[in-house]
């Protein structure tokens, strides 16, 4: 039964919800609405789970003085104080939580994904190699999208907007469309073997 | 080559970015297709509509992609649209704020409730946004300050989505734009422009090819090619001169880096 009721469960719900997807009644929207709604709660509940996550993970990093253990201290504090700002003293315009967001946070995100350009350009220099046909024709076509999509592009020579957009419009959509179509049919075919609870790894254990 | 220091490399990016952004070369921006597509399906939109804003990125991706919201917020506002925003990232909605406070309040003069709505952040993805889809007062009970959304002007009548005249998504990766056409578009048939980073842009080719996305704006170019059509030049407009010489650096180093490469091999015996 452990394992037979959930994939009930799973066969159930799932069916449902492909039959409110193409069936606009307005009872099957209402039961489709309400299980809506239900999900959205418990996925909320998996923040929850995600921060006591971090906070016993981390809790025990510093107690057992484990590998890089100091990160975790201003971790946790960062955590607590973030909580305890929104929770005591909101979260809107002109708050401690919302300055600290927008001053603090904010930068620190926006240069920790900006360090990514150098270091793009260390392994363009380092690790890109022309060593075969294909690799050449990937070099080329990546040389004239990133021009192409720049204003120096068209500086260098007015018909490399053209060009770029070409491999964009045909070659790159042909290849991702090919790559779509395999995606949707392989997740139209784990969706139904979820439902018919052939696929059962979701469930864990053995 | 290996004994390369490639703090050399850093330098060299972080001179050809810094420069042009303290001394503009004023670069002319080109507005490609998609973009104008973009501005064109918002230009149609008809004055004083109710539209979504759906506003799913970070601050990671706020430097090109905070742009084109701030540019998309000055076409709808200039229209007088009502603007109903939410978010499905958790770390958007002070930036949504931020966007509807410098665009709507400083300068067009509009009024939060009235005029415009930040209803938050929504747990879920797909899950939120079929929701939001088919029920926008089901999903958002109240606004992002806990306001509830019967008390608020802007949102009173609107309910499904369908109601809206336009969808328009600004996207950092999932749930995004992917979500928002397979979930809501393919479902509701709304209008649908979306605003991506650079890197996702050629994922999302294929749904403006197809009519599915009604506009297609792409990282930092595709935000300064829209500030030129709103004539608003903004930060994405400053940053295209660092960005040229960013990607002409790049295209350097490849070249550089293959000339060593070669070059070498062929002096090993």
């Amino acid at each position: 039964m452990k394992k037979e009721i959930p994939l009930l469960i799973t066969a159930i719900f799932g069916s449902f919800m492909i039959v409110d997807y193409f069936v606009p009644h307005p009872a099957v929207s209402l039961v489709g609405e309400t299980l809506q709604q239900w999900a959205i709660i418990v996925i909320s509940f998996s923040y929850v789970l995600g921060v006591a996550n971090i906070a016993r993970i981390n809790g025990q990093k510093i107690s057992k003085r484990s590998k890089d253990w100091p990160f975790a201290v201003p971790l946790l504090i960062g955590l607590a104080f973030m909580l305890g700002a929104g929770i005591f003293g909101g979260i809107g315009e002109g708050t401690l939580f919302n300055d600290f967001f927008l001053y603090a946070y904010t930068p620190m995100s926006g240069t920790m994904f900006s360090l990514l350009a150098f270091f793009i350009a260390s392994a363009a220099f380092r690790s890109f190699r022309v060593r075969t046909v294909e690799a050449g024709l990937l070099a080329a076509a990546a040389i004239i999208v990133m021009l192409g999509r720049v204003p120096v592009g068209a500086e260098i020579w007015d018909k490399l907007p053209a060009v770029s957009d070409w491999i964009n419009n045909v070659p790159q959509m042909a290849a991702k469309r090919a790559i779509m179509i395999g995606a949707s049919l392989g997740a139209i075919s784990t969706g139904l073997k979820v439902i018919l609870g052939l696929e059962r790894n979701y469930l864990g254990g053995e | 080559m290996e004994k390369f220091d490639r703090r050399y490399i850093f330098l060299a990016i972080l001179l050809l970015v810094l420069v042009p952004l303290l001394f503009p070369l004023g670069l002319p921006i080109r507005v490609s297709h998609e973009v104008q597509s973009a501005y064109d399906a918002v230009a149609r939109v008809p004055d004083g509509s109710k539209v979504y804003f759906a506003a799913d990125y970070d601050p990671a991706t706020m430097p090109e992609l905070h742009p084109m919201a701030l540019a998309a917020l000055d076409q709808l506002f200039s229209k007088n649209c009502k603007v109903i925003g939410a978010c499905l990232w958790p770390a958007c909605p002070p930036l949504l704020e931020d966007a509807f406070r410098r665009i709507g309040e400083e300068r067009y003069g509009k009024k939060y409730g009235v005029d415009f709505v930040n209803l938050g952040y929504k747990p879920g993805n797909e899950v939120a946004i079929v929701s939001v889809g088919r029920s926008i007062r089901a999903t958002f009970p109240t606004d992002f300050y806990g306001t509830p959304i019967d008390s608020i002007e802007v949102m009173k009548g609107v309910d499904s989505i369908t109601g809206l005249a336009i969808l328009v998504n600004i996207s950092a990766g999932y749930p995004g734009t992917k979500e928002w056409v397979q979930q809501v578009q393919s479902r509701y048939h709304i209008e649908l422009v979306a605003g991506c980073t650079a890197v996702s842009t050629p994922e999302y080719y294929p749904y403006f090819q197809s009519g599915q996305l009604v506009g297609l704006i792409g990282g930092m170019a595709g935000a300064a090619e829209y500030e030129k059509l709103v004539k608003r030049p903004g930060t994405a407009s400053r940053g295209m001169d660092a960005q040229s010489l960013g990607h002409l650096a790049l295209i350097a180093f490849i070249v550089l880096g293959n000339v060593v490469y070669f070059t070498s091999k062929k002096k090993t015996p």
